[in-house]
Order: C-alpha cells, then sequence, then structure tokens
C-alpha cells in the first residue's frame, strides 16, 4: 500500500495489531497486548473468524506464534475456517506457528463427586504455549464449559483464575462468548474481562443483513464508540471505519479535467478540484454515464487509477455503449487503469455495499471513483440511510483524496428530483442534465448548479454526444432546465 | 450369540467376572489428588476387591496425556474397562456419586 491510512485513534498502551482491516484502525493498533479480550455476539456474527483471523495474522505476519482452544467447533470446521484465510492449518501447525487443541466436553456426562478444579484445561494450556513459544491466545467458546460442569461457583472462580494465568503469561488473548439476552455474554464473561469487549452483531433488516462492530469498552484508550459495519468475505473480516472521519481531510487546490474542454472552460477553465464530489443527475438518456466515462478516460489518460462501480448496467454493456458515443473505454481496462466493479443493489445491504466499496478503494488505490448510479441504491433502503451512507462514502473518499463522481436517475416531473436534493448538499459539484424540445428538435442541456470554492458559468448549454464523444454547444437562451431547479445552493438564471 | 447368553445370568456373577481398569488424573499433590487416591482404594476395595486396577496418572509429570482422554477438571476418573469409557470428576469425596458414575455393582 503506497499511501498509509489515516489513523483514527493514537495509541497509549501496547497494541497486539489483529491484521484485520479496520479494526486495527477503530481500536488504535490493535487489542491490548497482554490482556484478555472478550468477543461477543450472537451465533454466526462472526466471533470465531475473527479469533482465528487474529492467531493466524499474529503467526504469520507479526511472528506471535498463537494457541487456540477450541470448545465448539471440530477440527475439519476449523481448518475450512483457516483456509478461507488463505491458511493451512497444518502446516501452520508444522511451523510451529499456530496450535489447536479441541475440547471436548460431553453435555451433562460427567458426574461431579466432589471438589475439582480445572487444573486439567490450565496444563493442556501450559502445555501448547510452551509448545510454540505462544505469544496470542484463543479461548473459543469457553462457555461450553458451562454446558459440561454444573457447579458454577468453581467454574467462575477458575475462569477468573484464567484470565489471571493468561495476564501472568504476558499472553494476548481472545476470547469468544456467545450473547445473553440481557447480558453481553450468556453467562456473564464480561464481568471477568476489564481490558476490551468488542460486540458482533448480525442483524437482518428488510431482508438484508447487515454486520456491525462495536467496542463496547477499551481500557486506556479512546476508542471509537460507533457502530462499525463490516463485511466477510473470501478474505476475512473487514471493518469500515467510517462514522469517526467527518472534516478531518483536508482540502485540495489541484484541479483535475472533466473530460471535456469546454465543460472545463466553465470551471474556471480547469475543471473540478481533485477530491471534490460530483453529483450528475438527469433523467433517462441524458448522457450522465457518458459524462463519466468521459471523465474516466480522462484520468485513465493522464495515467490514474480508476474505479467504476456500476450498479445497473454490467462492465460490458457500459463498455459497448461508450463506444456507441464514441468513448473507448477498453484499452484502459486492459492496461489496468480502469477496474470496473458491478454489483445488484440488492443482492446486499447499504452497509455491506460500503465496506465492498471501501475494501476495494483500499486494494486499487484509485484517484477517481464513479458510482453509477446512487439512485439504485434508494431502492433497497430509505433516502435517509442512503444520505448516511453516502456522507460517510464522500468523507472517506475526501480523506483518500479522490476524486468521486456519482450519478442520479431523476424522472420528469419530479419537482426538482427529491433524491437529489436529499444527497446534493453533500456534494461540491452538482451538474443538472436534462432533455427537452424546444422547436420539436430533441436535445440535452447541461447546467452546472453549483460548484463550491469557484467561479463557475452558470449558464446552461447544450451537451451534445455524438460519435467522437462530448462536447458542449452553444450558451441556451431558451432553457427549461433552471427555472424547475430548486435545490439547496441554487441561484438566479444567467439573464 | 455369546453375548445373549452372558446376558441370561445372573447380574451378581457377570460382575464378578468384570475387570475394572481406572485411571486416575490428578496434577501434583493437591488435597483433592491426595483425597481422591485415598476415597478411590477405599471404594475399590469396598466394592471391586481383586478385581480392579488402578493407574495414576500425574500431569504435571505427564501433560501431553491430558489430550487423549480430554482431561479439563482435576482430579478425573476415568473407567477405561468394562466398557463404555465413563468419565467422573471431583475429589471422589460423594461415595454414592462415584459408585452410580462408575456404574460399581455391588459384590455378593
Amino acid at each position: 500500500m503506497p499511501r498509509p491510512r489515516p489513523k483514527i485513534v493514537r495509541p497509549s498502551l501496547a497494541k497486539s495489531p489483529t491484521g484485520i482491516q479496520g479494526l486495527d484502525e477503530v481500536t488504535g493498533g490493535g487489542l491490548p497486548k497482554g490482556r484478555v479480550t472478550l468477543v461477543c455476539g450472537s451465533a454466526g456474527c462472526g466471533k470465531s473468524l475473527l479469533a482465528m483471523e487474529f492467531l493466524v495474522h499474529g503467526a504469520v505476519r507479526y511472528g506471535e506464534p498463537g494457541v487456540c482452544i477450541d470448545f465448539e467447533e471440530t477440527e475439519e470446521k476449523l481448518r475450512a475456517n483457516v483456509a478461507s484465510l488463505g491458511f493451512d492449518l497444518r502446516a501452520l501447525a508444522k511451523r510451529k506457528k499456530l496450535l489447536v487443541d479441541f475440547v471436548s466436553i460431553e453435555r451433562n456426562q460427567i458426574a461431579e463427586t466432589g471438589e475439582y478444579n480445572l487444573e486439567g484445561l490450565f496444563i493442556r494450556l501450559a502445555h501448547a504455549v510452551k509448545a510454540i513459544k505462544a505469544k496470542r491466545v484463543v479461548l473459543d467458546s469457553i462457555e461450553a464449559l458451562f454446558s459440561g460442569l454444573t457447579d458454577s461457583t468453581i467454574l467462575r472462580a477458575e475462569l477468573r483464575r484464567l484470565f489471571h494465568w493468561l495476564e501472568d503469561h504476558k499472553l494476548t488473548a481472545v476470547v469468544t462468548g456467545e450473547a445473553g439476552e440481557h447480558t453481553l455474554t450468556r453467562h456473564g464473561l464480561e464481568e471477568y474481562i476489564a481490558d476490551c469487549v468488542i460486540s458482533l452483531d448480525h442483524r437482518v433488516r428488510d431482508q438484508i443483513s447487515t454486520r456491525r462492530l462495536r467496542v463496547i469498552k477499551y481500557r486506556g484508550t479512546s476508542h471509537g464508540t460507533d457502530e462499525y459495519p463490516f463485511l466477510i468475505d473470501r478474505e476475512g473480516i473487514s471493518v469500515v471505519p467510517i462514522t469517526s472521519l467527518a472534516l478531518a481531510h483536508k482540502s485540495l487546490t489541484d484541479r483535475v479535467s472533466t473530460g471535456i474542454p469546454s465543460l472545463d472552460e466553465m470551471m474556471e477553465g480547469k475543471g473540478f478540484f481533485r477530491g471534490s464530489s460530483v453529483l450528475i443527475s438527469g433523467t433517462a438518456g441524458t448522457g450522465k454515464s457518458s459524462l463519466s466515462a468521459n471523465f474516466t478516460r480522462a484520468a485513465c489518460a493522464r495515467g490514474e487509477v480508476c474505479l467504476y462501480f456500476a450498479f445497473e448496467e454490467s462492465p460490458s454493456q457500459i463498455l459497448r455503449n461508450m463506444r456507441s458515443v464514441g468513448l473507448n473505454l477498453e484499452p484502459w481496462v486492459k492496461k489496468g487503469l480502469l477496474h470496473f466493479h458491478a454489483m445488484r443493489p440488492t443482492s446486499i445491504g447499504l452497509e455491506a455495499h460500503l465496506a465492498a466499496v471501501h475494501k476495494l478503494i483500499a486494494k486499487l488505490r484509485p484517484s477517481v471513483v464513479v458510482i453509477d448510479p446512487i439512485t439504485n441504491l434508494v431502492s433497497i433502503s430509505g433516502t435517509y440511510d442512503v444520505k448516511s451512507m453516502l456522507m460517510r462514502l464522500v468523507d472517506f473518499l475526501k480523506v483518500e483524496q479522490i476524486t468521486s463522481m456519482f450519478t442520479n436517475l431523476t424522472f420528469a416531473g419530479d419537482p426538482q428530483e427529491r433524491t437529489a436534493a436529499a444527497v446534493s448538499s453533500l456534494m461540491d459539484t452538482w451538474i443538472v442534465l436534462r432533455d427537452s424540445k424546444p422547436n420539436g428538435r430533441p436535445r440535452r442541456e447541461l447546467y452546472v448548479l453549483k460548484s463550491r470554492g469557484m467561479a463557475h458559468s452558470r449558464e446552461p448549454r447544450e451537451l451534445i454526444v455524438g460519435e467522437r464523444g462530448l462536447e458542449l454547444g452553444n450558451v441556451l437562451r431558451d432553457h427549461t432546465l433552471v427555472t424547475t431547479v430548486a435545490g439547496p445552493g441554487s441561484v438566479a438564471p444567467a439573464e | 450369540m455369546k453375548k445373549s447368553s452372558a446376558r441370561k445370568r445372573p447380574p451378581a456373577k457377570s460382575s464378578r467376572r468384570a475387570f475394572y481398569r481406572l485411571r486416575l488424573y490428578i496434577a501434583g499433590q493437591t488435597p483433592n489428588s491426595i483425597a481422591a487416591i485415598a476415597n478411590l482404594k477405599r471404594i475399590c476395595e469396598d466394592k471391586l476387591r481383586g478385581k480392579y486396577n488402578i493407574e495414576v496418572v500425574d500431569l504435571l509429570k505427564k501433560p501431553q496425556l491430558a489430550k487423549g482422554d480430554q482431561i479439563i477438571a482435576i482430579p478425573t476418573l476415568v473407567r477405561r474397562l468394562p466398557p463404555p469409557v465413563k468419565k467422573i470428576i471431583g475429589n471422589l469425596s460423594k461415595t454414592e456419586s462415584v459408585i452410580v458414575g462408575l456404574d460399581l455393582q455391588p459384590v455378593r
């Protein structure tokens, strides 16, 4: 990664990085070193995966071998989990990087005949830790003990002893716990763990699932207390630390061409500010995608990496359509500068979209991002949710100094494009497109409704989509455009 | 067929034939471990005289053995024979629970 990612929280304690994208930023560097962290949540929320990633990354990237005491899963399942992270459990064990001890507790099959303690568990743990000189330990899920052993007084005393033992041995540990009805964990493990508690949540709303992570407490560290959406995919967990980024970005004064010289003319002859956000709204067929494609092509021609999120059409469709208006984008795709990413808006929830967008941006480090169109996202959620998601996305893009372009489909007769108005306040530049038919001749009209920080032209122009790309025609005197525009920041039309 | 003929025999006779192979896991000479050994010997002498064998495993000396029998609690007593394998935990001070847990039939 060429550019360092912004740090949100400054580290103040020794930390053990988890290697999980986003989580280390939210926690200011990772989990408390030499301490016990509780990760809790309901079944299937990703606790075990988080714990395993912590171990695997620790062993592979940070030179800290790890021991997992697994109370629940079988070796098969666990190996599949580790394999999904791209690692082979057996190979890691052979290289003395990771050791797993499967503890099976036969439910209610153990008769209790007097006093006992859990020294057997301690011995197994100590034996494994010693065998590979482990620095990290995962106990997943230690609550299984409660289902096998009935004397909870002994159990609680032993758990307390176990957590002290881990700290005495300077082991950084992750303990997982099942969510309880009124408590964080079913058996109140949070009472024993003072240093760091992370809660995971998996909720389904309108048949769309969203995963969220929250740092409930982290002693000695200021941490983001918000809920962060996270994603589980082939590469494991990634957390999106967004809400805390707001307004920390600095504005750039560099300019980038819109890709159309005559449109650059309208914006002080220089085009957009680098790192600014641009909204292009218009009715169907007015050239929104063409305008974005034109912008991307210009960026690629400068040698910049562009990421194009297509929520409506497949990449091949876009490429074909653009070719028909004289925009051949294929060479840039082949050159590896232009990346298309097509997604069905309804396939996953908004947060997951956001997480996916973040992930790709982190991977490709583009300087231009196009989202075409944002309208389709509205179909999966309310306008308010879309606005809050876009706000976080725009903030993120600004921090990363990425110039972003969002297209927005509007409908003729809609009292100036309600969705557009809802999100336009987030945007630095808003270009409105519309078609009209004065004197029976169809034409497209373009108007720069606002562009913060510059003296832009307020004159509507004709947008000509020809075989050789886009250009602007003459200033329109008989336009239909401006009179209907009444969004924030709107101005009186030019005389 | 052998099984069914064995079943027909009176229970006292079959218990006389069973040999108990017991393994007691301890961790050092703690009060619970010492109590468990003493309790186990007493119960066995009482109920299984001549028909048992006790092996005491100290996990402090042989930690690698904890995994095989899935030992978590100390002391743990494992009945390795006769099958099925049974496991009971604690210092064996509750004699009745031990007898039930090990499925010891009284010798007649």
